[in-house]
């Protein structure tokens, strides 16, 4: 390892970072403009949101069950239980609700849509599109993105719902704290903001899976590792879960920090 | 004949080289296709057929030198322009390329549905038009995970050619099949060119299949354009290159054993 060596690492990195940034960009500037395409944009919904529900709502209830299962105990000792509901409310709209519907996502939508991409790359059917005239940012990218940056919002607010009631199951009817102090005090203690904090949340989440997971994908063939071929499908779809978790924890802190 | 002569090439490529990174991938290349002529690009893998395919349908830039398609500098295009040009233009890729989430008449009826406004009945008749022509006709609602080799390269000319195109690509027609399928193709290239008054481009190592439809014949080798002619002037030529190619005989690389030795010994060291 010598200068040389950092030099071309920085100088590769800022190259990903600066054709990701300009991909993203283009994409989003053929989600603004016509034509527009409908049907391929609802199918990705379907097969990002709805598909992703079962995951979400299991997901939910049990996050919610051990988050009031926690706050319980600490609560109590404090002799506060009154105010589980609020604990749990805040904390699943503040913060696990987008975080744990983006790791739910990541698993599901990003590794879904990188292998996708990659192989089409990998069998020439993105140049395929190319050659047919037909824009594959327009055709391929543009419905994926729109559709995880509407389905993550959905899919993080059914997660904290769910969680919300599966915390209502532990401290409501196996803890017995009273079921308006547990709904009322969420009710008092929510503000606007948290449901702000959250959306937004849930919204920029979205955005870095899907712009991982696209870019990774139509990218392979830049993809300078010394792999080819189905193995460097295999590493693109790795990379595209770690990196995704990567940057949606580091945005969880950034986001947080700001609208603090 | 005379009178297409008159004509601009469909292809006019001057002075093209290409490199990957410091490889020099493609030497000086010159080459022009006429309207309604087969030109059969042959070489061994890794000679730089498919670099020069890239090229010219403006997949890769060009280093240097200009490559010209149906009157158009493909370098200099904008996008909106070059995708203009691409409707006239038909390829074939080597495994198909069809999209695997569509079934085969949904793959050919794709570039209508996006670039004409034809009405559904005329976008049916058109490809099943097409599938018939390929031998399609029954298994057009497969997906092309359930065709054959031979299927899917038809399917992906089907594709290739839906629009009517001025100019094919068709990139190795006959790698991976069986005589009698290979023949086959062979036939329908020449019945698209006789039909449809195409011009074809045909990416090959197979030499019977080139010398089947071949107009002209231009053989690469390295990256470097050794020749180009009619079917007979690749025939009768001398350089050993093509005689060995022709008569399949191994390459025998000179090797500089001071060079060789070189290699060996350095190459698996360890960097410092």
């Amino acid at each position: 390892m010598n200068l040389v060596n950092i030099a071309q690492y920085i100088s590769g990195f800022l190259q990903n970072l600066g054709r990701a940034g300009l991909f993203l960009a283009a994409v989003l500037f053929r989600i603004v403009t016509p034509p527009y395409r409908f049907t391929p944009t609802i199918k990705q919904i379907y097969f990002m949101g709805a598909r992703s529900l079962l995951a979400i709502v299991v997901c939910g209830i049990f996050v919610g069950m051990v988050v009031a299962l926690q706050f319980y105990d600490t609560l109590v000792r404090f002799g506060s239980v009154a105010l589980l509901g609020a604990a749990v409310g805040i904390s699943l709209i503040r913060e696990l609700g987008p975080m744990i519907t983006a790791l739910v996502i990541i698993g599901r939508v990003g590794s879904a849509v990188c292998a996708e991409i990659s192989i089409m790359r990998n069998e020439s059917q993105i140049d395929a599109l190319e050659c047919m005239a037909i824009d594959p940012l327009r055709y391929l990218m543009a419905p994926r993105v729109l559709a995880a940056i509407i389905s993550a919002p959905i899919l993080t607010a059914v997660f904290i719902t769910v969680g919300i009631f599966g915390g209502y199951f532990v401290g409501v009817i196996l803890f017995e704290v009273s079921p308006g102090s547990y709904f009322g005090g969420m009710y008092d203690a929510v503000l606007w903001g948290d449901i702000v904090m959250g959306a937004t949340k849930s919204f920029i989440f979205g955005l870095i899976i899907i712009w991982t997971a696209t870019v990774k994908g139509f990218y392979l063939h830049l993809d300078k590792s010394g792999v080819h071929g189905t193995e460097a499908v295999s590493k693109v779809t790795t990379d595209t879960v770690v990196l995704s978790l990567i940057t949606v924890l580091f945005a969880d802190y950034i986001v947080t920090s700001i609208i603090l | 004949m005379a009178a297409t002569q008159e004509n601009q090439p469909v292809i006019d490529i001057r002075n093209l080289s290409c490199y990957y990174g410091d490889k020099l991938a493609l030497d000086n290349i010159n080459l022009t296709v006429n309207e309604r002529e087969i030109l059969v690009i042959m070489g061994h893998s890794g000679s730089g057929k498919s670099t020069l395919l890239r090229n010219i349908l403006g997949l890769l830039t060009p280093s240097s030198g200009q490559v010209e398609v149906l009157g158009k500098e493909i370098s200099r295009l904008k996008k909106k322009e070059l995708y203009e040009l691409r409707k006239n233009i038909g390829v074939a890729f080597q495994n198909g390329a069809l999209f695997s989430s569509l079934s085969v008449r949904e793959n050919i009826e794709l570039p209508l549905r996006e670039h004409t406004d034809l009405d559904e009945n005329t976008i049916q008749i058109m490809t099943m038009m097409k599938l018939t022509q390929m031998n399609l006709a029954d298994h057009g609602d497969l997906m092309p995970a359930e065709l054959s080799g031979g299927m899917l390269k038809r399917a992906g000319l089907a594709r290739a050619v839906i629009m009517d195109p001025k100019l094919l690509f068709f990139d190795e027609p006959s790698a991976g099949l069986d005589p009698v399928t290979s023949a086959e193709l062979d036939q329908l290239i020449l019945q698209l060119r006789d039909a449809l008054n195409m011009s074809i481009v045909i990416i090959t190592h197979e030499l019977e299949s080139a010398f089947n439809v071949a107009d002209r014949i231009t053989v690469l080798d390295q990256g470097k354009q050794i020749l180009t002619g009619s079917r007979e002037e690749i025939k009768a030529s001398s350089d050993q290159r093509i005689i060995n190619m022709l008569g399949r005989i191994a390459r025998d690389e000179d090797v500089d054993a001071e060079a060789y030795l070189h290699k060996l010994t350095h190459k698996n060291l360890p960097r410092k």
